[in-house]
């Protein structure tokens, strides 16, 4: 199947209206970036999924990462797009950021080597994220534990997709198919959505970022979803993207994130509290600890803001009331307009 | 030997690095005079004045460091307004700990770039403030434009073609590696575009407007361009030069080449009609020997209309590019 006769079958589609779930941020930027929307019929709508770490991260984290900024002899270290999130009362990371006391890492392992160099300042890292940046943070304790250092702590909220994805499918129907992360999967592999496939009977397509991965994998959802077969016959895992995504995942990374943390319970912002869905730091490192358990409290959204909707696929960016004004990049108030990789924040700069 | 306060004391320490690193460098008759201004001939025709600020880290980048980013920022904006660069004043704010081999390895860069985009160093301050080891520099420059000479993104018409000068986001990538360890043979883009003007303007080009792609990246430039013509700008995905290395090391950190900063490629939105000859002419020169037409400027977009700028991507779908939200940060996942 070319790259044309996918996109002319897409753009003529006449089969049951079709809502694909893009899970994966990343996939919501590259959607736009390569117009994708403007080639699909309109009976096939694509909605936005929970797969933005930023995006489903409770408040109660982000006031625990501000309290740590404002407490003197430690410093935070957070990636860049953390900054933005806005916590209770809208305080957001990047505020302490003029206190001196946060820092915008690009790898965890420079907190490592920034907590070598200052052993009179506690480094925390906000341990943000999914299984891809899980080994991250991992090797990060790998090397402070080899190199002994006593202040180093991981303040986390870490994620599992998988499970996000069983709770979609439980409490919000009408999914009809899933672009699954390509990032994630190389973690994971393509098994991870097996079960899921089958026991709900819908398509889970693996697929790459560039726009012709994911025109390819919305074709494959298309013809499977929407060719007739439905039910359990569309119930299957198809790996669009075999040049990085291998049967049975990365073992060493895998591996990696099973040593050093182990599953709960987590609270995704939007969704709920969803069980096995969080990852932690197991006891025996629980001197890098910085927590994150029991961080489970979520403010309720600003009057309005529609991004619990928007992380649950039930409502599209555009359709709330406070998008584009007053809520915007530069004055985001839910955590989908603060992340560049949010349904809103992509949303928002390519309507 | 390392900066102290001593080198911002206005005494002999001051003098000593002054006329040791400074004025062996940038050695010229007006600034030998060490006067406290410096005073210059006046050439007939109109001037261009623009000043700039640089701050960059790490001060030393593979193909470029500080001076000669400080150097070629702002000879390109001078000659973006059509002007023929010739003065350059800067200001250095040292800080202490800074080492002095590696401030006279920079004033070089600085020497030899401004030589060679035509530019005269006559006026420069050094200060030492704070204890970073850091190095901050401002230059002005100074220019002249040629009678006749006018460019205005208002004068953008219907039909006129967008002149890229080569590849994007070569800078910003090779900076943000070296910030974050990543080993790459991504070179920064660093470059005086006096050759690709000169040229342009030599082959009679009918030139509207120019602009450098620096930070904020074509996207953000594109959209002030389209909005200071009050037109539409329609470009094309597949004309867009991006280089293998930089379009993967975007795949990875979630970055869109579109708004990553350049210190070497600019803009020229040039009459229809001249296109290919515009073409001919930058990609004859060194630093535009990969110029492509990017796209045309549409009909409309008077109406403050937000989709200025439109882009039709290589899977042959069309998207709004926007200006640049934000600081363009590396995502987490």
């Amino acid at each position: 199947m070319s790259l044309a006769a996918a996109a002319e079958y897409l753009s003529h589609y006449g089969g049951p209206p079709l809502r694909i779930m893009e899970v994966c941020g990343t996939h919501t930027a590259a959607i736009f970036r390569s117009g994708i929307r403007s080639l699909l019929a309109p009976g096939i709508r694509l909605v936005s999924g929970p797969g933005c770490p930023v995006c489903v991260t409770p408040s109660s984290y982000i006031d625990r990462c501000v309290e740590y900024a404002a407490t003197p002899g430690f410093r935070l270290m957070s990636f860049g797009d953390m900054m933005k999130t806005p916590g209770s009362g809208g305080r957001a990371i990047g505020g302490a950021r003029g206190g001196g006391r946060v820092e915008m890492m690009y790898s965890p392992m420079e907190a490592v080597e920034r907590a070598a160099l200052d052993p009179s300042v506690t480094y925390v890292i906000a341990a943000v994220g999914f299984e891809t940046t899980i080994p991250a943070y991992a090797l990060a304790i790998e090397e402070a534990a080899a190199r002994g250092l006593g202040n180093l702590r991981l303040l986390t909220a870490l994620k599992s997709v998988t499970p996000a994805l069983e709770w979609l499918l439980e409490n919000e129907r009408g999914i009809d198919g899933f672009i699954c992360p390509g990032h994630v999967s190389v973690i994971t592999g393509p098994e991870a959505y097996e079960r899921l496939a089958t026991g709900y009977g819908k398509p889970f397509a693996v697929a790459g970022f560039e726009g012709e991965h994911i025109l390819a994998a919305i074709y494959a959802i298309a013809r499977l979803a929407g060719g007739g077969a439905g039910g359990a016959g569309s119930g299957r895992v198809l790996n669009l993207y075999p040049s990085a995504v291998r049967a049975g995942g990365n073992a060493r990374a895998l591996a990696l994130i099973a040593k050093y943390f182990e599953p709960g319970p987590a609270v995704w912002r939007g969704l709920g509290r969803i069980e096995g869905s969080g990852y932690y730091l197991r006891k025996e490192y629980a001197r890098f600890d910085g927590g994150g358990r029991g961080l489970d409290g979520d403010e309720a959204l600003a009057a309005g803001c529609a991004c619990a909707g928007v992380t649950a696929g039930r409502t599209d960016p555009g359709d709330c009331p406070m998008f584009g004004s007053p809520c915007r990049p530069e004055s985001p108030l839910g955590p989908c307009m603060a992340s560049a990789e949010g349904a809103c924040g992509v949303w928002f700069q390519n309507m | 030997m390392k900066i102290t306060a001593a080198h911002g004391s206005g005494g002999r320490d001051s003098a000593l690095l002054v006329e040791g690193i400074f004025g062996r460098h940038f050695a010229n008759p007006v600034l030998d005079r060490l006067e406290d201004a410096a005073v210059l001939d006046n050439s007939a025709g109109r001037l261009a004045l623009s000043t700039d600020s640089f701050v960059v880290s790490p001060l030393v980048f593979k193909g470029g460091d500080i001076g000669r980013l400080s150097v070629c920022g702002t000879a390109n904006d001078l000659l973006m307004a059509g002007a023929e660069p010739r003065y350059l004043a800067c200001g250095f704010i040292l800080e202490e700990g800074l080492d002095t081999g590696l401030l006279d390895s920079i004033a070089a860069s600085m020497a030899r770039e401004a030589k060679a985009a035509g530019l005269v160093i006559v006026a420069g301050d050094t200060k030492v403030a704070g204890d970073g080891g850091g190095l901050y520099i401002n230059t002005t420059g100074l220019g002249f434009v040629p009678e006749g000479r006018l460019l205005a993104a208002a004068s953008c018409e219907p039909g006129d073609a967008i002149l890229l000068s080569g590849r994007l986001g070569d800078h910003h990538a090779c900076v943000l590696s070296a910030r974050m360890g990543i080993e790459n043979g991504i070179e920064s883009d660093c470059a005086c575009l006096g050759d690709v003007t000169a040229a342009l303007f030599g082959a009679g080009v009918r030139v509207r407007a120019m602009r450098d792609v620096t930070r904020g990246g074509l996207g953000t430039i594109l959209n002030e361009l389209a909005a200071g013509a009050g037109r539409r700008m329609e470009i094309s995905e597949d004309l867009i030069p991006v280089g293998e290395p930089v379009r993967a090391f975007c795949g990875i950190m979630g970055l869109d080449p579109l708004y990553m900063g350049n210190e070497g490629k600019m803009v020229a939105i040039v009459a229809g009609d001249d296109a290919d000859r515009a073409l001919a002419a930058a990609r004859g020169t060194e630093h535009g020997a990969e110029a492509a037409i990017i796209g045309r400027v549409a009909e409309g977009g008077g109406d403050g209309g937000r989709a200025r700028v439109t882009m039709r991507t290589r899977i042959g779908g069309t998207r709004r590019v926007d200006v640049l939200y934000g600081e363009g940060l590396p995502r987490i996942c």
